[in-house]
């Protein structure tokens, strides 16, 4: 195939007509869409709208059941994610795909190793990997191990690797879910040099603040269905209209925060220490309260919620629930102690992707739904029913695999589990990460019920508006010891940015 | 209308999640189709009972098999339980003259303790199951060889004999026992806790632990379990040979892992059905009788077996990869 000059501006890719069915799921109906190269093209959409499907249609990973596809024109077959890397079409997906004890280049390079002689050529790989992280604006080893690097390192190697194809096309599946602040605006660094240079970036992301620094179109989804492109201009978007497309109603609050009067105190923190990372964190927590966890990625957030849930104990200190001091050293002690923790990688520590949807929803409280050892069925498939429909899960079936439902959808399984616990301390460690307006509004909602209903939340979470907005009180962290404590009417994101640096 | 739309999709979701039960059943029935006319025997009541007979044993090692691979282990170590309860009891109950069911007891428990041990030592000491349970086979072996000095009895109770050999309404004891157990395994992994998390334990030991499931105790219970099951297949043994040895059940860990294998059950854990595991076990069966009324030799035999076995899995891996 010879290869046609492509400007800036130019119809690189589209989608007519296209749709995609599973079982029991039309995921996309009858979808338009293309993309220019030299621009960034957002798909937005509510969880499960079909957007994770649309780019792995793109990608070959999955093929549609009908309609055409073009890439330069021309229409084509997507076969396989192999055969979408010739076409110049390179994705970095929701959940990511390293191997973890390959080095940098060996994944960069994964399973098209150049080689030399017959044997595979290590140093073009690392000059090559080198070239490609460059273009990035890294500067990570090559040499190092994929397992050794942080979230936001691991995904400049994806990034790499799917550039390392000579892509034309880049398709970002939610790459900022896992990213602060400052990693994601290095990640627009990167995605506008890219796009300078003529690359077609599709993005998919559920924050409206960074749709509007980044995107040139608009492409909204709404169960499985194609509703409007619109082009959209930097830093001027219109928010209301853009969630009004996408979840097909007006919505007025995005943060429904109700105040409630504490109550009693039921978790008291004293000197929780560990060997690796906490230092003498002491706090408490009352009924009624949504305390807010702020902090860098690493300052030590997760480990100390989980310290306190014990999934991974602390060395010493002390922990207090309801006056009495208890030693929690396993889960099941958290959970005794009505503790949940919904953990925050639900990947890999919320749930069983494959098993279904109502046994992940009870797993956490099987005890209250079986006599003895057996499982009462009934009472079992009410909770599963009650929780799902109270958070508004997404499936045909609850028997559907957890591993078929979107991430957000995911997300709302995790969630569910620890609300069939009934517990009373609630740990929600980034409770909102990949979910959609509608749902995050919801999930607001719930801790609004929660909190009402005499429960304490703990929410761990690094977006700023869901921190300010939602907590009562918030706690800043800082190479794992407070930094700082901030009391409502109090916080502003500089405070807490400086705080979180450890610069007051 | 909507309810039919709504019957449509759960039988579509039925038909999608045991497709590999539903294609080894499939299978089973054409080999018997096959087999019928080929051989003139294959099809008489009596073979059939038979086949059933020969395939008790393994099926069920299976069902313990089953619970193990689900939750993501292995137990190598099935055929040296099964000789270790088998020969003590045999000693006990004849060189010893104790109560034939004390004996039997003592074969359950035997079978339970040493699979307990290994549950322990895989759970506490945080060994692969691969591991402990290879450790096992040779150790469990090496107690029941040592106990009985390498020496076989002969002629035992008469309480023993017809579990081997007697029969209910003209099924084959072993074939009733078995039934039981498959009917209380699916029990166990269908309709209480320790077969959720089983699955869990399986499907994601991570999230599994964050849900406060005690990952110890699962696992000494499975590997328990499969124990037991060994217990009882060394009883059914030894009634049916009317003799008890230490060098009885050498591979047959290896057979009941095939039928777990051919019966659909994910080889990484978190998945399967027990169902699928009998009739793993029942091709297996059909396919050795079959052979044996075409008198094909043993070594052919083997090489088959191995084919459908590798055919098996590879059939139903290739079907999911074009998905
Ligand atoms: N392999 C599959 N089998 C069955 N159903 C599927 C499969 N993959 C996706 N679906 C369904 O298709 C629909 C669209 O899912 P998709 O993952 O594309 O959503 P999404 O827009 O990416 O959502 P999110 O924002 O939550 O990531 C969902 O209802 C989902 O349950
Ligand atoms: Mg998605």
């Amino acid at each position: 195939m010879k290869e046609k000059t492509v400007n800036i501006g130019d119809v690189i890719f589209e989608m007519e007509n296209v749709t995609k069915k599973f079982p029991g799921v039309v995921a996309l109906d009858n979808i338009q869409f293309n993309l220019k190269a030299g621009e960034v093209h957002v798909l937005l959409g509510e969880n499960g709208a079909g957007k994770s499907t649309l780019i792995k249609t793109m990608t070959g990973a999955h093929k549609p059941t009908e309609g055409t596809i073009k890439v330069n024109g021309e229409v084509v077959h997507i076969e396989d994610p192999i055969h979408a890397q010739e076409l110049g079409i390179g994705a970095v997906y929701q959940e990511f795909n390293l191997v973890p004890f390959l080095d940098v280049a060996q994944n960069v390079f994964l399973g098209k190793e150049p080689k030399k002689n017959g044997v595979i050529d290590r140093e073009y790989m690392i000059k090559r990997t080198k070239e490609v992280l460059n273009m990035v604006g890294s500067d990570i080893d090559p040499t190092v191990m994929v397992e050794s690097l942080g979230v936001a390192s691991q995904q400049m190697v994806e990034i790499a690797k799917a550039l390392n194809a000579d892509s034309k096309i880049l398709i970002l599946d939610e790459p900022s879910a896992v990213l602060t602040e400052k990693e994601i605006n290095k990640l627009f660094e990167v995605i506008e040099r890219l796009v300078k240079k003529g690359v077609g970036v599709v993005y998919i992301s559920h924050r409206l603040e960074e749709i509007n620094v980044i995107a040139d179109r608009v492409t909204v989804l709404r169960d499985g269905q194609y509703i409007e492109t619109v082009k959209v201009e930097k830093n001027n978007i219109d928010k209301n209209e853009l969630v009004r497309l996408m979840v097909g109603r007006q919505l007025d609050d995005f943060f429904p925060k109700h105040d409630v009067v504490p109550g009693e105190e039921i978790l008291r923190v004293e000197n929780l220490s560990t060997h690796k990372l906490l230092k003498n964190i002491s706090f408490s927590l009352k009924q009624g309260e949504i305390l807010g966890i702020g902090g860098l990625v690493g300052a030590g957030r997760t480990e100390l919620v989980k310290a306190i849930f014990g999934a991974e104990p602390a060395d010493s200190g002390k922990i207090v629930v309801k006056g009495k001091e208890v030693t929690i050293r396993t889960p099941k002690e958290g959970i005794l102690n009505r503790i949940g923790l919904a953990p925050e990688d639900r990947k890999l520590e919320g749930l069983v992707q494959i098993l279904e949807i109502d046994k992940n929803i009870n797993m956490a409280s099987l005890d209250k739904v079986s006599n003895g050892p057996f499982i009462n069925e009934q009472k079992f498939n009410s909770v599963a029913a009650d929780m799902s429909e109270k958070l508004k899960v997404k499936t045909p079936s609850l028997k559907q695999l957890v591993c078929n439902l979107s991430g957000g959808n995911q997300q709302k399984v995790v969630l569910s589990k620890w609300l069939a616990c009934e517990s009373e301390i609630l740990i929600l460690d980034e409770p909102t990460r990949g979910i959609d307006v509608g749902a995050k509004v919801e999930v607001y909602s719930l801790m609004n019920d929660l909190a009402k209903a005499g429960k304490a939340i703990i929410m761990v979470s690094s977006e700023l508006p869901e921190l300010i907005a939602m907590s009562d009180r918030i706690l800043v962290m800082h190479e794992g010891s407070i930094s700082g404590e901030l009391k409502k009417g109090d916080y502003s994101q500089e405070k807490i940015l400086k705080l979180a640096a450890g610069e007051a | 209308m909507e309810n039919t739309k709504l019957l449509k999709l759960k039988n579509n979701r039925f038909f999608e999640s045991y497709k590999t039960q539903i294609s080894t059943f499939i299978a089973l029935i054409i080999l018997c189709i096959i087999l019928t006319f080929l051989t003139d025997k294959f099809f008489t009541g009596k073979n059939l009972i038979s086949v059933l007979r020969q395939s008790s044993i393994n099926s069920i090692l299976a069902a313990g098999m089953t619970f193990v691979i689900i939750s993501g282990g292995i137990d190598l170590s099935v055929g040296a339980i099964v000789a270790l309860s088998t020969a003590i009891m045999g000693d006990l109950v004849v060189n010893t003259g104790i109560n034939p069911f004390l004996g039997m007891f003592i074969a359950l428990v035997l079978g339970v303790a040493s699979g307990a041990i290994q549950g322990l030592i895989i759970a506490k000491v945080k060994i692969p199951p691969f591991i402990v349970t290879l450790g096992g086979m040779t150790i469990w072996r090496g107690i029941a060889l040592e106990y009985v000095d390498g020496s076989n009895v002969y002629g035992l109770p008469d309480q023993l004999k017809w579990l081997g050999g007697g029969d209910v309404f003209g099924l084959p004891a072993p074939v009733l026992v078995a039934m039981l157990v498959y009917l209380a395994s699916w029990f166990l992994l269908k309709k209480t806790k320790f077969g959720t998390y089983t699955y869990a334990i399986g499907g994601n030991e991570v999230a599994a632990r964050l849900s406060g499931i005690s990952i110890a105790k699962v696992q000494i219970l499975i590997y328990s379990f499969c124990g037991l099951l060994c217990g009882i297949s060394g009883i059914l043994i030894a009634g049916r040979i009317n003799a008890t040895s230490a060098v009885v059940g050498t591979g047959y860990e290896l057979d009941a892992i095939a039928a777990v294998a051919i019966g659909g059950t994910s080889m990484s854990g978190g998945k399967g059905i027990i169902w699928g595991t009998l009739l793993g076990a029942l091709v297996m069966g059909v396919i050795r009788n079959g052979l044996n009324l075409m008198r094909v030799s043993p070594y052919y035999q083997q090489i088959i077996i191995g084919i459908v076995i590798v055919g098996a899995v590879s059939i139903d891996a290739i079907r999911r990869n074009k998905k």
